[in-house]
């Protein structure tokens, strides 16, 4: 994990994002008040416009910086959450030195495991964090692993099947937990993201 | 989509501006980050009231900063809890040394990032949370009821407190305690148009409403075909006296709130409404408070907030207040 690769990686992000924009509008609209999309391609915006102020830090300083960017630029449940996240990864230590494979995953099932205790949910509650905690029990799985690209094959069906899950779901944390049996049938707005975002950063990296 | 606006990116920013401008004599608008405080420093010794969320519930909260309220409000994007940065610099530019005490509607991203700017600010803090929207239960299956309009209550109540030296712990007592006396519930006739969307949040029948519906147009308890005035509020009542349980010789505050859509016309009469249904339960109403106060939008419709008043709640609740948006004895 390099600085180049956060940056790339953003703007891959962003071009799915919003090529899904008006599908995970509907979902929120839905059983949510409507803003996730809206605060996600923010965040993202704002990410990708960063790659000038960061693209010659050392990956601590630019992760601190994408980090507060997120925490000031988004709001909502959102912005605590990644910003949580990025905050998380920028705290590992070590950074100064070549962040293989084993550190990478580390350093997101650290800043999964910050969101978790951040949102206070768990798996079964129609979060988002249906979709990252299996993720993150996944990537604990392939850390150590000298040939991964299979296992993310193995990420992205999980994430996938995880987004889907969320469908049949009652809510039990976030704006979608006051609608009950109203929310089932729609899948959580948050877990598309995510699995959106897993999605095109583990095909990004099994294709490179 | 027919709004008052010009680019999406500067909406909430030249609104804060104007409302900056437009009460010059009570309130400062800070940008970037964004928050309203008082245009008198607060006093040294006084417990500092700080509130804040998503933008499109105006007045609340910016319209409640000012003598006998709050000190400092911190307003999100529509719809979007305020970020962490906000609430740290509010509460580093307010804080007279006595305290912050930060006032939180019970809604997932406000508690995180209220949460997360209380960690960030350094001086002595606390927090209250807000949940009196008895239309979605309590239960083991949700993060708890939603805080909507009797959030404007519990500022003005503690307000006055902290402006009468009352302490950080004694704030938040208060605080908690109007909190747990005051039950809502609300119904939506239309839906809201959150800006950056550009098209209504969720589609209603010209003779339905939602009843239970939130304060940013998520669903409440059922769709609805619409029922006379007397009807409607009588099923609001009925949900928040079966929570609220009154005794027969309490006093009652008896809010009713519109959600920005609606007249001043149609909001007495639900007033009406209610004191008639309520004078027959044998509840007791003492005060009012009739208008546009926790708006959710241009959306039609109003919640009812009955709040049960010991002494040192009416006490504080006729104290002088001096806001934007309310304003007596001073």
């Amino acid at each position: 994990m390099s600085v180049s690769f956060l940056i790339s990686q953003a703007k891959g992000v962003q071009k799915v994002i919003d090529e899904n924009s008006a599908e995970i509008e509907v979902l929120d609209q839905k059983i949510g008040d409507g803003d996730h999309i809206f605060n996600i391609q923010r965040g993202l915006k704002l990410v990708v416009e960063l790659e000038d102020a960061i693209k010659d830090l050392p990956l601590s300083k630019a992760l601190n910086m994408i980090a507060m960017k997120v925490l000031s630029g988004i709001g909502g449940s959102s912005g605590a959450l990644f910003g949580t996240f990025f905050m998380t990864m920028a705290k590992s230590s070590d950074l100064d030195k070549d962040v293989d494979f084993n550190k990478a995953c580390e350093m997101i099932i650290s800043g999964i495991k910050a969101m978790k205790e951040r949102g206070k949910a768990d798996v079964g509650e129609k979060t988002m964090m249906d979709v990252l905690l299996p993720v993150s029990d996944k990537l604990n799985e392939l850390k150590n692993e000298s040939e991964f690209k299979p296992g993310l094959n193995e990420v992205i069906k999980i994430a996938e099947e995880r987004m889907l899950s969320t469908k049949d779901m009652l809510a039990t944390k976030g704006r979608a937990s006051f609608l009950g049996e109203r929310a089932k049938g729609h899948i959580d707005p948050g877990a598309r993201s995510s699995q959106l975002i897993i999605d095109t950063i583990c095909k990004s990296v099994i294709n490179n | 989509m027919k709004k008052f606006i010009n680019n999406n990116d500067d909406f909430l920013k030249e609104s804060l501006t104007g409302f900056g401008k437009a009460h010059s004599d009570i309130i400062n608008v800070n940008l970037d980050p964004s928050f309203v405080s008082r245009k008198n420093k607060t006093k040294d010794g006084k417990v500092s009231l700080i509130s804040g969320g998503g933008s499109g519930h105006e007045p609340m909260h910016g319209g409640f900063v000012g003598h006998g309220m709050l000190d400092a409000a911190c307003p999100g994007f529509v719809f979007s809890a305020p970020t962490p940065d906000q609430m740290q610099a509010a509460a580093e530019h307010v804080d007279s040394g006595a305290g912050v005490l930060f006032i939180v509607k019970n809604y997932s991203g406000d508690i995180m990032n209220f949460e997360m700017g209380a960690e960030m600010y350094s001086g002595k803090n606390d927090s209250i949370i807000t949940n009196d929207d008895v239309a979605v239960e309590d239960s083991t299956f949700t993060t708890g009821r939603r805080g909507v309009a009797a959030t404007v209550l519990v500022e003005k109540i503690v307000g006055s407190l902290a402006e009468n030296s009352g302490s950080l712990d004694e704030c938040k007592k208060l605080g908690e305690k109007v909190n747990k006396n005051a039950g809502t519930m609300g119904v939506a006739f239309t839906s809201c148009t959150v800006p950056a969307a550009g098209k209504p949040t969720f589609d209603i029948g010209d003779d339905e409403m939602e009843f239970g519906v939130g304060i940013h147009g998520e669903p409440g308890r059922k769709r609805e075909k619409i029922q006379p005035s007397k009807t409607i509020v009588g099923n609001i009542l009925e949900a928040i006296l079966d929570n609220l349980k009154p005794e027969k010789n309490e006093k009652n505050l008896l809010f009713v709130n519109g959600m920005g859509g609606t007249p001043l016309t149609e909001l007495y009469l639900v007033y009406e409404d209610a004191c008639q249904i309520l004078q027959s339960k044998g509840v007791e109403v003492t005060k009012s408070l009739v208008g546009n106060y926790c708006t959710s939008l241009e959306m039609q419709g109003a919640s009812i907030t009955l709040l049960k008043c010991d002494d040192e709640i009416l006490k504080h609740w006729d104290a002088p207040v001096h806001t934007a948006a309310m304003r007596w004895g001073m």
